[in-house]
């Protein structure tokens, strides 16, 4: 038997029948086709499907959809205006902050998190606040810069 | 020609998607009337399989279809080939055991994660609940992982039919034995190491997925796959697994998600999906969970090695000699035989002069996931095994590593002018300056600098250390002749196929495979310069074995040196027949013409006519030369001379906690010699990886199996990886010197970082322990800080 389920997802009203098994992440990528949020294991350890949950940062594979009724979630597909990229998107582009492109999503997803509670990060707290996401590909030195490039960016913004 | 683009830091064009969430990855991809495959896997490494029940399965709502061994042994179905043949010393054939795709009835279990039976259903879930009701009745028998038991008398035997001894093959190179036993017996100083380059898993972090469709109305098969070489797979698969016609197959390749070697191999699970699909008419997807990326994805590394570097008494290196076993795990994967051989053996000249030099290697299975190509695949345990050596000779004869590293480095040589070094193991390297490198290091570093800091903070109760890490390594395995010779069932060239469309935009198709790379970007980068048009006016097309011409894909830092030379051949005909049409229309002689910035133009006069106008003609043919066909397309093969070989210089600064044992990185250094280099910011990248890969397997990485087989760290969970606060900022710095045999003059950046760099870690911890008196020689990677503080009791 399904449970109905609303949420919001980049800001657009959905209404389904979930079956109560049915990880968050799965109901994202299967029944939304969002796909940008990725699946990297299975012990919620790799940070791949990292989301904002009510503006908070969450893995989408630790969370029933069930649980997500109410909320309003903001995948890697709602980041950017229009054509107007969000710094982080931007940052990771311009510093070459990912190579496959597999991780970078939840990277973003969780470096939007720590600037909105730290808009002005040191090196060490970047590193600190990334270590629930792997990156196999870049060593994570771009990504840090990618991270100090949006948040230099967004202060020039603001 | 124009000069835009080749050795900018252009931003990479394939970045919008990703960091959009467009990226098409495999798993995303939905296929109409999709089923979902959950594969049965063994919980034992080593075991008879007496019955496998599949009735439960088959009652559970929503199951399509199960397929055990005995349905793939009853339709004779091959197992998947190995691609690399390795004999005996003696001339006796490589023992070559069967890879089934499912292990059925009466059969036995060779490792950990052994596939049994799939179970295809409407949806995953549903797929996995009826995983669980398939019911295999085992009987378990005793494993072995360690390949060095795994030779001894009595052990037990992985393939009792094939290798009662568990051994595939024996193999030696260099000098003659007893040539270098009597220059070993004849030095000053031996430096010997007993030790252990750990099994590492590659990880890359999408999972491998493969999709399966069999079309009933072209009868024609697709695979789509997270693959580094879509038409390796389709060979494989085709011709020596499922007995298809290979042009009835195409294999899709999309974006991939990292690959580091994982990626290059034929999985049984490919042929899986593909031989299911056509039995269920049906397309038939399976992702791989991490848990059985653990198991399944071929690992790295994983040698018990003896080694003997013999010094004369001003510490130059008379004599290597080396023992190493090889694991191989249960089954032969790709590239699994070459990789202790001709990617390892052939690597142990070093930088170094050393006059001779031996390796007796023995190659080993156990019941164990299979060993192949990871990141360096070869290359890291060569360099480990040299660059420990010289920083613990350096050591144990009171010499500085540095000094004694120029004491022995061979003069540098260009290739042009001063002929390629012969080593005494088999390789002639193309060019190399060693001392360069090395000298920008110790600048970089501040060595004296560095040594007053480290007397300092021993004062302080502090232990510094600097280890230091000069590697050569070798790239772009070819010519297909050579490694035809030395066992290659394949040959190792690239195609390319630049077609200029009738508008002047250019459609490029490679060979090659990025998954992370940058293709998209670099090779775009070069054939917009050629051609001197826009960026924007030139695509990639690449992973698509139905467009592609054939190629051989991406692994050994091989794309830019042999995929990117084969564009450079294209394009020098597009070039050539350009100007013939230029020239008619110019009513000029060919000999008057020069090509820049995009139009060809008659010397000395201002009359030119552009790229894009002689594209048209050429497919708008009104006036045109008497004879010359139609048309601006051109498909080149390139099959290199020579492989080609980057070097550099790694060096690890690390400070241990004398309390706990905990390793600290404090500064990582990487001067890399790539040749000439397209695009910095992605060869920089690059080595960013690699390093981070390398500086994993020194101080976080390894698997471990127990005695019965189990891999009990088998979840990242229990797998440590480098994690962003793991790391520092990395120093890198490079020079260039050319690749003296391919056109664009390039190397190959890939695997580089992930090769220096693991000895530099453990030289620094080790150098850190001597400065404080502990004089240990070696400690067992990864070094955590258990057993960095064992060491110091």
């Amino acid at each position: 038997m399904g449970v109905k389920i609303n949420v919001t997802v980049n800001g657009k009203a959905y209404s389904h029948d979930v079956e109560p098994r049915t990880l968050l992440v799965h109901y994202l990528r299967d029944t939304l086709l969002l796909t940008g949020t990725h699946v990297g294991c299975d012990t919620s350890s790799c940070g791949a499907c990292t989301i904002h949950v009510d503006g908070i940062a969450a893995k989408s594979c630790t969370m029933l959809a069930v649980q997500a009724d109410d909320c309003e979630i903001t995948t890697i597909e709602g980041m950017a205006k229009g054509s107007d990229m969000h710094p982080l998107q931007e940052g990771f582009k311009e510093c070459h902050g990912l190579q496959c492109g597999f991780c970078t999503p939840g990277m973003i997803m969780s470096s939007a998190d720590l600037l909105s509670k730290n808009p002005n990060p040191t090196e060490d707290e970047i590193r600190h606040a990334l270590e629930g996401n792997f990156c196999r590909c870049t060593g994570y030195h771009n990504i840090v810069r990618a991270v100090q490039y949006a948040a230099e960016k967004m202060a020039v913004e603001v | 020609m124009s000069n835009r683009y080749i050795g900018k830091s252009i931003k990479r064009v394939e970045d919008k998607r990703f960091i959009t969430g467009k990226g098409k990855y495999t798993d995303d991809m939905v296929l109409p009337q999709q089923t979902y495959a959950h594969i049965v896997r063994s919980p034992y490494a080593h075991a008879l399989v007496k019955k496998i029940d599949i009735s439960a399965a088959l009652a559970i709502e929503g199951v399509v279809a199960v397929f055990t061994g005995d349905d793939i042994r009853n339709a004779g179905i091959n197992g998947v080939p190995c691609g690399w043949q390795v004999n005996f010393k003696d001339g006796t054939t490589m023992k070559e055991p069967s890879h089934p795709l499912l292990v059925g009835t009466g059969d036995t279990i060779k490792h950990l994660g052994d596939a049994v039976a799939v179970v295809i259903a409407e949806d995953r879930n549903i797929a996995a609940d009826a995983a669980d009701a398939v019911e295999v009745d085992y009987e378990v028998k005793n494993a072995i992982s360690n390949p060095f038991e795994a030779v001894q008398a009595g052990a037990t035997p992985v393939h009792p039919e094939v290798a009662p001894n568990n051994i595939a093959f024996d193999w030696t190179l260099g000098n003659p034995r007893d040539e270098v036993d009597a220059a070993i017996a004849a030095s000053h100083h031996v430096t010997t190491l007993d030790f252990i380059n750990q099994r590492v898993i590659p990880n890359a972090i999408e999972p491998r997925v493969a999709i399966g469709h069999y079309d009933t109305t072209s009868e024609k098969y697709t695979l789509y796959t997270s693959t580094q070489n879509p038409h390796l797979i389709r060979l494989m698969m085709s011709a020596f697994v499922l007995g298809i016609p290979e042009h009835k197959v195409r294999v899709v390749g999309p974006d991939v998600g990292g690959g580091f070697g994982s990626k290059i191999f034929h999985y049984t699970e490919e042929a899986l999906v593909v031989w299911a699909s056509k039995q269920i008419e049906r397309p038939v997807k399976w992702t791989s969970e991490r848990s059985e990326a653990f198991m399944t994805d071929a690992h790295g590394r994983d040698h018990v090695t003896k080694a003997e570097m013999g010094f004369d008494k001003d510490g130059n290196v008379m004599a290597l000699r080396v023992k190493t076993y090889a694991n191989l795990g249960a089954y032969l994967s790709l590239f699994a035989p070459a990789v202790p051989t001709y990617l390892h053996g052939t690597l142990l000249q070093g930088l170094y002069t050393t006059p001779k030099i031996n390796i007796d290697l023995v190659g080993v299975f156990t019941h164990t996931n299979a060993v192949d190509a990871y990141r360096g695949a070869g290359r890291p345990e060569a360099t480990y095994l040299l660059e420990r050596l010289m920083d613990l000779g350096a050591l144990e004869m009171g010499m500085d590593p540095a000094d004694l590293r120029f004491r022995n480095f061979i003069p540098p040589f260009d290739g042009v002018t001063q002929p390629g070094y012969q080593t005494q193991v088999a390789l002639q390297y193309d060019s190399g300056n060693y001392e360069g490198v090395l000298k920008r290091g110790l600048e970089m570093l501040d060595y004296k600098g560095f040594r007053e800091d480290q007397k300092e903070a021993l004062k302080n109760g502090k232990l510094l250390g600097v280890g230091f890490s000069t590697y050569v390594e070798a790239c772009g395995i070819a010519p297909s002749a050579v490694v035809g010779s030395l066992g290659a069932r394949a040959g190792l060239y690239e195609s390319a196929q630049v077609r200029v469309q009738p508008t002047g935009k250019v459609s490029v198709y490679t060979g090659s495979h990025s998954h992370g790379q940058g293709h998209e970007t670099t090779f775009v980068q070069i054939v917009a310069d050629k051609f001197g048009i826009p960026m924007e006016d030139v695509e990639l097309i690449h992973g698509d074995s139905d467009t592609v011409a054939f190629g051989m894909g991406t692994y050994g830092s091989r794309s830019l040196a042999v995929g990117g030379s084969a564009i450079m051949k294209s394009i020098d005909k597009i070039l050539e027949k350009g100007a013939k049409i230029a020239a008619h229309k110019l009513e000029a002689n060919i000999d008057d013409l020069e090509f820049n910035e995009g139009k060809w133009t008659v010397k000395g006069t201002d009359k030119s006519i552009s790229f894009g106008d002689v594209s048209l003609t050429a497919y708008v043919p009104h006036v045109y030369p008497e004879g010359l066909e139609p048309g601006l397309d051109f498909s080149s093969f390139y099959d290199p001379a020579n492989f080609t070989y980057p070097f550099g210089c790694h060096i690890a600064v690390v400070e241990i906690d004398p309390e706990t044992g905990k390793v600290k990185l404090k500064r990582f250094l990487a001067v890399d010699d790539v040749g000439n280099v397209i695009n910095p910011m992605i060869v920089d990248g690059q080595i960013h990886g690699g390093l981070a890969q390398g500086i994993g397997q020194a101080l976080f990485e390894g698997a471990i199996y127990d005695d019965n087989g189990q891999l009990i760290n088998g979840s990242y969970m229990d797998y440590c990886m480098p994690r962003a606060d793991d790391l520092p900022m990395f120093e890198i710095d490079r020079t260039v010197t050319p690749c003296p045999h391919n056109p664009l003059g390039v190397k190959g950046a890939g695997e580089a970082g992930c090769i220096g760099s693991t000895p530099a870690v453990v030289n620094a911890v080790i150098d850190a322990l001597w400065s404080g008196g502990h004089q240990v020689k070696d400690i067992l990677m990864p070094l955590t800080p258990e057993r960095v503080w064992r060491a110091m009791q």
